[in-house]
């Protein structure tokens, strides 16, 4: 059977939906540490949440490599 | 290598319908650089070509973005200072609590002591990148840091900064011998000394492409969504879905777009200092 780069463009699809689980994941996860974190020391939320939104983007950088890679899969011409 | 090929399915694809909607040339033509500038009422401008002895350098939209990136960055830090009164006026306590939360936050907590040696370079770089990413979610301008060639090339300041702070404060060998922490068993060593080694490398290099990334998915996300209503040919799902959404994710890179640049000094930050005071 002639693949072509048929599997090229499953792989890029795939390889995106599982990065966006993994993220999810992970990202759902600080979320709510640092929910149960402010809600037990309220007085300490905005160190909390900038800790939160730096982390955030931390992982999220790591997803797009990911995604990055999932792109270059699918515009093989 | 991947403009070529985006370029290459936008013209295949282009060859199939004439005149149908095509939308991976709507995406090249707006997220990849172009050699043209958008300009409203006169369409697209074609940009010279600066030949500098035997090099010609194509003057491309991304090109352009930066040097109006870079005048609005030196006019407002100048204007800014240029009054030192003080009881500061609105543009000057602006741009001083920007300034003294770079110092503060971000220099003197990650470098300690000498910290003040590396603020005028973060805050260039901060400035920058954040007038970058906001130049380009306005109408037809083009963000500069979308640009691979060009977050690579701030990663290597970054990398420049990084290794030159090391080298100041320990020499070069003292800089090297850095690498290892101490108290380290030395059956460990072969382990993890090719390990620092790709650490240097690495971390400017996450740097650059988590920039690139955040900043290149944000308008592919809107253009992507713009795209669909053409090819669904519906009104109806423009009007509840696209714009909504688009709309939506507009705002998130409105805040995308400065935590980018928070997230690129501080790391930038933590990394000089790093190099000029290993915890060790």
């Amino acid at each position: 059977m002639e693949f072509g780069n048929s599997l090229a463009h499953l792989g890029a699809g795939i390889g995106a939906g599982l990065a966006i689980i993994g993220v999810g994941a992970g990202i759902g996860r600080l979320a709510a540490a640092a929910m149960e974190g402010s809600a037990r020391q309220p007085q300490v939320l905005g160190e909390i949440r900038t800790t939160m939104i730096i982390a955030a983007a931390l992982i999220e950088g790591a997803t797009l490599f990911a995604l990055v890679v999932c792109v270059l899969l699918a515009l093989k011409a | 290598m991947t403009e070529e090929a985006v370029q290459a399915a936008g013209h295949a694809a282009e060859a199939g319908g004439e005149g149908a909607f095509n939308p991976n040339a709507l995406l090249a033509e707006h997220v990849l650089d172009q050699r043209t500038l958008e300009v409203p009422f006169l369409g697209h401008v074609h940009l010279p070509i600066l030949h500098l002895g035997p090099y010609a350098l194509p003057i491309t939209r991304h090109v352009v973005m930066m040097w109006i990136a870079a005048v609005i960055v030196l006019l407002v830090s100048c204007v800014a200072a240029r009054r030192r009164a003080r009881v500061p006026g609105r543009l000057q306590s602006l741009v001083e609590l920007i300034v003294v939360f770079v110092r503060d936050e971000l220099a003197r907590k990650s470098i300690g002591h000498h910290a003040d040696r590396y603020v005028p370079f973060l805050l260039t770089v901060f400035f920058f990148i954040m007038t970058c990413n906001y130049l380009g979610l306005l109408p037809y301008a083009a963000t500069a840091t979308s640009n691979i060639s060009v977050t690579a090339g701030l990663a290597l300041l970054a990398f420049v900064m990084t290794q030159a702070a090391g080298i100041r404060e320990y020499g070069v060998a003292g800089h090297a011998k850095n690498l290892i922490p101490p108290g380290l068993p030395a059956w460990l060593l072969p382990i993890m000394i090719p390990v620092e080694l790709l650490g240097i490398f690495t971390k400017p290099f996450a740097l650059c492409v988590r920039l690139f990334a955040n900043m290149t998915a944000g308008h592919v996300i809107i253009l992507s969504l713009f795209s669909i209503v053409f090819l669904l040919k519906s009104v109806m799902f423009g009007v509840f879905v696209s714009v909504p959404f688009a709309l939506f994710i507009n705002g998130i890179e409105l805040l995308v777009a400065f935590l980018q640049a928070y997230i690129f000094t501080m790391l930038t930050a933590l990394f000089i200092g790093m190099s000029a005071h290993p915890a060790h």
